[in-house]
């Protein structure tokens, strides 16, 4: 249990996807201008990356290992990926279709977001379980969401704030994660 | 040969993808730790980029528009594969140290963009000055970056192994900042201020 705790900190803080390992700064740039949509895109990408490390861990496990191809996993999981967003989009589109006008603009985007494959290769490299793995996931998607949340808050008062005008957007953007990340850095001990 | 060069150019400042696009930031921000690095990133973008903006130029007429971003992504991610096996066998250092951002060169959005954007709808040879361009902009953009926080990080100033000068305070006591993650975030958001600040590079 203390295994699982200590992933899922270090996933979700120490190692936090978008402050640490600059993954995932896409969405972090283009959707976190507004708290709503920047909380639907945090959800819709934690959810997308558990299901993600479920079907890579088990085609890993069950496919690649057992035919010795490991080297084709590259191919493999954005292919996975790939499907899966398509699948998980139908499913969403026909069954709820209040939840599809929430994420649904998103989940296109969540194909190519380096964080969803970042995860999966990240489990695939430590060779976790598939326990670990999706707590692993579920870490990395959380830290996620709040790190994007935190900024859209930041974002929203930076607007009206009186910037000059050559660090407007972006460049602000981009000053504020970097207090932030040091803001992070204090969670450095916890584990 | 005009328009060769005119493609060719574009990636560099006009179009620069990391600077004026903001694409492909993950990479370029977690490898600019220091100048090896950067070059060993630029090599692999080079490859993978030239490789697919070639095939995917070469067969443009055949492939259908519906399924034509699988298609794209497949190849894409069988050249980075071939990519990352061969750094595995020859450039095992670099290998170790690029770690995961290596396989994630396939989800870069620069290699996909250029595809999508460039290479489905121009002849080849176009297609090779473009990812020519876009990688020299890369690397430029990539050397800016890492020449910054290697040498606030650092205090030195070394490119594989060759040692050229050390600073005279920094060396003693470095900046940490600059080589840890946050550091990144500050060099490029920093830059870009300076370039819409003096105008170089129009949005």
């Amino acid at each position: 249990m203390n295994e699982l705790i200590v992933i899922f900190l270090s996933m979700a803080l120490i190692n936090n996807f978008i402050l640490v390992r600059y993954l995932g700064l896409c969405p972090f740039l283009g959707v976190s201008k507004e708290l709503g949509p920047a909380v639907s895109m945090g959800i819709a990408v934690t959810f997308v990356m558990i299901i993600a490390s479920l079907a890579t861990w088990l085609i890993n496990h069950y496919i690649l290992i057992p035919f010795d191809i490991q080297y084709m996993y590259i191919i493999v999981f954005i292919l996975v990926i790939a499907s899966l967003v398509q699948v998980i989009e139908l499913f969403i589109k026909k069954t709820n279709i209040a939840l599809y006008s929430a994420f649904g603009i998103y989940l296109p985007l969540i194909t190519t977001n380096c964080a969803v494959l970042g995860v999966t290769i990240i489990n695939m490299m430590g060779s976790y379980t598939l326990l670990e793995s999706l707590v692993a996931a579920l870490g990395g998607g959380l830290g996620f969401t709040l790190v994007l949340a935190i900024m859209a808050g930041i974002r929203e008062k930076l607007e009206l704030a009186d910037t000059p005008r050559a660090m407007k957007g972006a460049p602000i953007a981009l000053i504020t994660a970097t207090l932030l990340g040091l803001a992070f850095f204090g969670f450095v001990g916890i584990v | 040969m005009g328009k060769f060069a005119q493609e060719f150019a574009k990636g560099l400042i006009i179009t620069n993808p990391v600077l004026v696009l903001l694409l492909g930031l993950c990479p370029a921000l977690a490898v600019s730790t220091s100048i090896d690095n950067a070059l060993g990133m630029t090599l692999a973008v080079l490859i993978v980029l030239l490789g697919s903006n070639i095939i995917i130029a070469a067969m443009r007429n055949f492939v259908p528009s519906i399924t034509r971003i699988p298609i794209f992504i497949v190849i894409i991610a069988t050249l980075v594969t071939v990519v990352n096996l061969l750094f595995h066998a020859y450039l095992p250092d670099l290998h170790e140290t690029l770690g995961i951002y290596l396989p994630l060169v396939v989800v870069n959005c620069i290699v996909l963009g250029r595809a999508e954007a460039f290479a489905s709808k121009n002849p080849v040879v176009r297609s090779i000055a473009d990812a020519l361009g876009m990688t020299v902009g890369f690397m430029l953009a990539l050397l800016m970056i890492s020449l910054i926080r290697q040498m606030l990080g650092t205090g030195e100033m070394s490119v594989f192994g060759v040692h050229f000068f050390s600073l005279p305070v920094l060396s003693s006591r470095p900046v940490a900042i600059f080589i840890l993650p946050p550091g990144g975030f500050l060099v490029i958001g920093l830059l870009l201020g300076l370039f819409k600040w003096t105008g170089v590079l129009k949005r």
